[in-house]
C-alpha cells in the first residue's frame, strides 16, 4: 500500500540509518533486539556484545512540521557481560535477548533487559545540574581544612552539560536453569514474568531473592521431551492472564488465578497441519518464534517460519487470519536448513490492531494489512538513504520469468535479514534491525 | 515437498549440527537441538522404511524369508554370501564425500556420549559408506526395484525391526548429566552388536593405524580429543575402518530379526546408520535389547511408531545432557 493509491495508504519513507557502514560486521555489533518505551520517545536497542543503546527522539522542530524529530543517541552502556558457569563448564553469553521498557513514572527512566540467564532493571536518568559552593569541599572534591574556613556559604545547583546515567537497580538471576527467551511486564506494572525452554517464573520488580515458577513444562523423563516454550508474554490489560507459545506450533493462554501452577492451559490455541504440507522440516517451520498481543488484546499475533497468524482470543482451533511473509521459501527448505537458516527466530509487531509488519530476508520486511488486505514489501538499505525518499515495494520473483524490478529467489542475500522489527507506539514511525543497522522509517507527512 | 538431500545426508547434517552446537558459545541450544532430532527422526523414518522397501522386493525371492532381514551390503562381497543369510548385496558405490560427513557425524555422534561409554574405538571408526546408491530420494520415488512400497505399516515396522535384530549383543553404558537438577544417571543398555564387531569375520577393516586392540565388550573406554580428526582422515578414500586389524575384506552380512546368541553371521554395517542408532542405544532400547530381540516381534506400525518416538527422546536425553 506504497505508492498510488487511497488516502487510507501510508508511504513510507527513509528516515535515518544507524551503525557502522562498513560491511565487515563485528559480532558483537549484530542487533539482537530493538523495542520503543511507552511514549516513543525512546528506543532501545541490544546486541550480541551485551550493549545497550538508547536513542531518544528529538523534540518537534516547528520549522520542520513536515517530519518528526530525528532519533539521536541518548545514552549507551553495557548491560550484561560474559559469564561463566563453573559448575556446568557452559559459557553464558552477553547478548541481550529482550528489552523491556516500565512505563515512566518520575524523571527516570526504567528498562529491563535479559541475556540467557540473568534480567536486570536498569535506571536511565539525567544530570542537568551539579551542586557547586560546599564548605569542607573544593570542587573538585578534596577536603578543606576546616581550620581555613572563615565563611559559611549555602551550596547551590549550577547547570552541566546533559549526562545521561545508566545504574543497574535490581538484578534477578539465578532463576533459570534453560535460556530465558522473553520477558514480559505485567499491566500491573508491578510484576513481570521470564520464560526459558521450559519454564515460566513470575517477578515482583522490587524482589530479587525470590521468583515463582508459574509454568513448568519439563517432563519428568526428559527422554519425553516433544516441545519447548518459544515465547511468552502479559495481556496488555488482563493482569493476570499471559500467553505462551510452543515449538509446535501451539499457544496456550493460562489465567495466574485458576492455580498457583500454570499447567493447565486455559485456552490452547492450535491449528491442524495441513498434510500436503507435510516434509522433513514441517516442525521446524511450525515453530512459533514470536508472539504479540494486539494493543487492545483482543487479537494476538504468531510468527513461524513462513508466516504470520492472527489468532482471535475467543476462537482456540485456528487462527483469524494468516500471511505469507515468504511462502517461496518452502521449496528451499533443505538448504536453509542446511545453512542454518530455518532456524532463524524472526520478530513480528502491530500498529495498534490494523497493521502488521515482520521481517524476511535481503533485508526486506513486510506489512500486512489486515483491513484492506495489501500486503507490501519494503527494503531496509542504504541505498535509498536520503531523508524522505519514499520506498519502493519489492517484489520476488519465486519461479518463472522474472520481471524487471523483481529479485529472484536464488538472487535473495540469506545473510541480511531482519528479525527485529519495531514499531512507535503512537506514531507511523517504524525501527527495521538489520544485522548491525538501525533503520527508521517514517511515513510522508503531507 | 521435494528435498534435495536423501536422508542419509539429512542425517549426518543434522547430527554435525548436533556434535557443533556442544561448542558454540552459550551452550546447548535446548530448542534447537529438539528441532534437529525431529529432522533426524522424519530422516531415519524415511531412510529405514525405504531400506525395508528395498530389501522386502529383493526378498520376495526367498520364499524362506518370513522375519529375516538381510542388511543391505556393502560392496562387492569378496566372498560368497552363506546361503541362509540371503545377502543382497547391493551396488557398490562408496561415496567417499559421504564418508567423510558421515564419519564427522559419527564422531559427533559418539562425542554426545560422556567418556564412560562402552562404546569402543572400532564403532567409531566402523565404515561409514552409503552402499547404496539408489537411495531413494522421496517417498515413492523411484529406486531400485522400482516406486512406491507394499503395506507400508508393515515395512516401517519391519523396518524397526531390523534395527533391533541389529545390535544384540554387547553391552553399552551411557551417562547422562540433567543439566537441572544435577542428576547423573548411568543406563545399561541392552547389547550392541558393534561392541563385538572385533570378532566379527565380516566386519569391516580397520582404519589404519588403529593398533590397539579392540576393548572387549562392556569395558569402559576413554575419550580423547583428536579423535575425529584422526577418523576423518581415515575415511577419505578408505575402504573403511574399524573392526579387526587384518579383517577380511567386507563380506554381505545380514541382520535377523532375533538373536539368540552371538554369530559368526555378523550384521554388517556398511551404512552408517545402522551404526548410529546403534550409538544411541541408551534410547533405542526397544530397538537394540537383547531382550526385546528374543521375544516376538509383533509387526504392527504401532510398536514402532513408539519406538521412533523413544527413539527421538534419546537424541534428545543425549543432547541435553550436554
Amino acid at each position: 500500500f506504497v505508492g498510488a493509491g487511497g488516502g487510507n495508504d501510508i508511504q513510507w519513507c527513509f528516515s535515518q540509518v544507524k551503525g557502522a557502514v562498513d560491511d565487515d560486521v563485528a559480532e558483537a555489533d549484530i542487533i539482537s533486539t530493538v523495542e520503543f518505551n511507552h511514549s516513543g520517545e525512546l528506543l532501545a536497542t541490544g546486541d550480541k556484545g551485551g550493549r545497550v543503546v538508547i536513542f531518544q527522539q528529538e523534540q518537534e522542530n516547528k520549522t520542520q512540521s513536515h517530519s518528526r524529530g530525528e532519533y539521536n543517541v541518548y545514552s549507551t552502556f553495557q548491560s550484561h557481560e560474559p559469564e561463566f558457569d563453573y559448575l556446568k563448564s557452559l559459557e553464558i553469553e552477553e547478548k541481550i535477548n529482550k528489552i523491556r521498557w516500565l512505563p515512566q513514572k518520575n524523571a527516570a527512566q526504567f528498562l529491563l533487559s535479559t541475556n540467557d540467564k540473568t534480567i536486570k532493571l536498569w535506571k536511565i536518568s539525567e544530570r542537568d545540574k551539579r551542586p557547586e559552593g560546599y564548605n569542607l569541599k573544593e570542587e573538585d572534591g578534596r577536603y578543606r581544612d576546616p581550620t581555613t574556613v572563615t565563611t559559611l556559604r549555602v551550596p547551590v545547583f549550577r547547570p552541566m552539560d546533559l549526562m545521561v546515567e545508566a545504574s543497574p537497580r535490581r538484578i534477578f538471576a539465578n532463576a533459570h536453569t534453560y535460556h530465558i527467551n522473553s520477558i514480559s511486564i505485567n499491566s500491573d506494572y508491578e510484576t513481570y514474568l521470564s520464560a526459558d525452554d521450559l519454564r515460566i517464573n513470575l517477578w515482583h520488580l522490587e524482589i530479587t531473592d525470590r521468583s515463582f515458577n508459574i509454568v513448568d513444562i519439563k517432563p519428568a523423563n526428559m527422554e519425553e521431551l516433544t516441545e519447548v516454550i518459544t515465547a511468552a508474554e502479559f495481556h496488555p490489560n488482563s493482569c493476570s492472564t499471559f500467553v505462551y507459545s510452543s515449538s509446535k506450533g501451539t499457544i496456550r493462554l493460562c489465567d495466574m488465578r485458576a492455580s498457583a501452577l500454570c499447567d493447565r492451559h486455559s485456552k490452547l490455541f492450535e491449528e491442524p497441519e495441513d498434510p500436503s504440507n507435510r516434509s522433513f522440516f514441517s516442525e521446524i517451520i511450525s515453530s512459533i518464534s514470536d508472539v504479540k498481543f494486539s494493543h487492545s488484546g483482543r487479537y494476538m499475533m504468531t510468527r513461524d517460519y513462513l508466516s504470520v497468524k492472527i489468532w482471535d482470543l475467543n476462537m482456540e482451533n485456528r487462527p483469524v487470519e494468516t500471511y505469507q511473509v515468504h511462502e517461496y521459501l518452502r521449496s528451499k527448505l533443505c538448504s536453509l536448513y542446511e545453512n542454518d537458516c530455518i532456524f532463524d527466530k524472526f520478530e513480528c509487531c502491530w500498529n495498534g490492531s490494523d497493521i502488521v509488519m515482520t521481517g524476511s530476508y535481503n533485508n526486506f520486511f513486510r506489512m500486512f494489512d489486515r483491513n484492506s488486505k495489501r500486503d507490501v514489501t519494503l527494503e531496509a538499505s542504504r541505498e535509498n538513504n536520503k531523508p524522505r525518499t519514499v520506498l519502493k515495494p519489492r517484489k520476488v520473483c519465486a519461479s518463472g520469468k522474472r520481471k524487471k524490478d523483481e529479485i529472484s529467489v536464488d538472487s535473495l542475500d540469506f545473510n541480511k535479514k531482519i528479525l527485529h522489527t519495531a514499531w512507535h507506539p503512537k506514531e507511523n514511525i517504524i525501527a527495521v534491525a538489520t544485522t548491525n543497522n538501525l533503520y527508521i522509517f517514517q511515513d510522508k507527512m503531507n | 515437498m521435494e528435498c534435495t538431500l536423501d536422508a542419509q545426508s539429512l542425517i549426518s547434517i543434522s547430527l554435525r549440527k548436533i556434535h557443533s552446537s556442544r561448542t558454540q558459545r552459550g551452550g546447548i541450544k535446548l530448542h534447537k537441538n529438539l528441532l534437529v532430532s525431529y529432522v533426524l527422526r522424519n530422516a531415519r523414518q524415511l531412510y529405514l522404511s525405504e531400506r525395508y522397501a528395498e530389501l522386502y522386493r529383493r526378498q520376495q525371492h526367498y520364499p524362506d524369508g518370513a522375519p529375516l532381514l538381510a542388511m543391505p551390503a556393502c560392496p562387492p562381497p569378496a566372498a560368497a554370501a552363506p546361503p541362509e543369510l540371503a545377502a543382497l548385496p547391493l551396488p557398490a558405490d562408496t561415496q567417499d564425500r559421504e564418508a567423510r560427513s558421515c564419519g564427522a557425524a559419527r564422531g559427533g555422534a559418539e562425542l554426545l556420549e560422556v567418556p564412560v561409554c562402552a562404546v569402543p574405538p572400532e564403532l567409531q571408526r566402523a565404515p561409514c559408506r552409503d552402499s547404496s546408491p539408489g537411495f531413494y530420494r522421496a517417498p515413492g520415488s523411484a529406486g531400485p526395484g522400482g516406486g512406491g512400497s507394499a503395506a507400508p505399516g508393515l515395512l516401517y515396522a519391519a523396518g524397526c525391526d531390523f534395527g533391533s535384530g541389529g545390535a544384540p549383543h554387547c553391552s553399552s553404558r551411557t551417562t547422562v548429566l540433567d543439566l537441572d537438577t544435577h542428576v547423573v544417571t548411568t543406563v545399561e543398555n541392552g547389547y550392541l552388536h558393534q561392541d563385538c564387531c572385533s570378532q566379527c569375520p565380516c566386519c569391516c577393516q580397520p582404519a589404519p593405524g588403529l593398533a590397539s586392540p579392540p576393548p572387549a565388550p562392556g569395558t569402559k573406554r576413554k575419550y580423547y580429543p583428536g579423535q575425529e580428526e584422526e577418523e576423518e582422515g581415515v575415511e577419505e578414500g578408505e575402504p573403511g575402518g574399524g573392526g579387526v586389524a587384518g579383517g577380511p575384506p567386507f563380506a554381505p552380512c545380514t541382520k535377523r530379526a532375533r538373536f539368540e546368541e552371538y554369530s559368526a553371521e555378523h550384521p554388517q554395517d556398511s551404512s552408517n546408520i545402522s551404526n548410529l542408532i546403534s550409538i544411541f542405544g541408551s534410547g533405542f532400547t526397544g530397538l537394540v535389547s537383547r531382550q526385546q530381540a528374543d521375544s516376538e516381534q509383533p509387526l504392527n506400525g504401532q510398536l514402532c511408531s513408539k519406538q521412533a518416538l523413544a527413539s527421538l527422546g534419546a537424541w534428545t536425553r543425549a543432547i541435553v545432557a550436554f
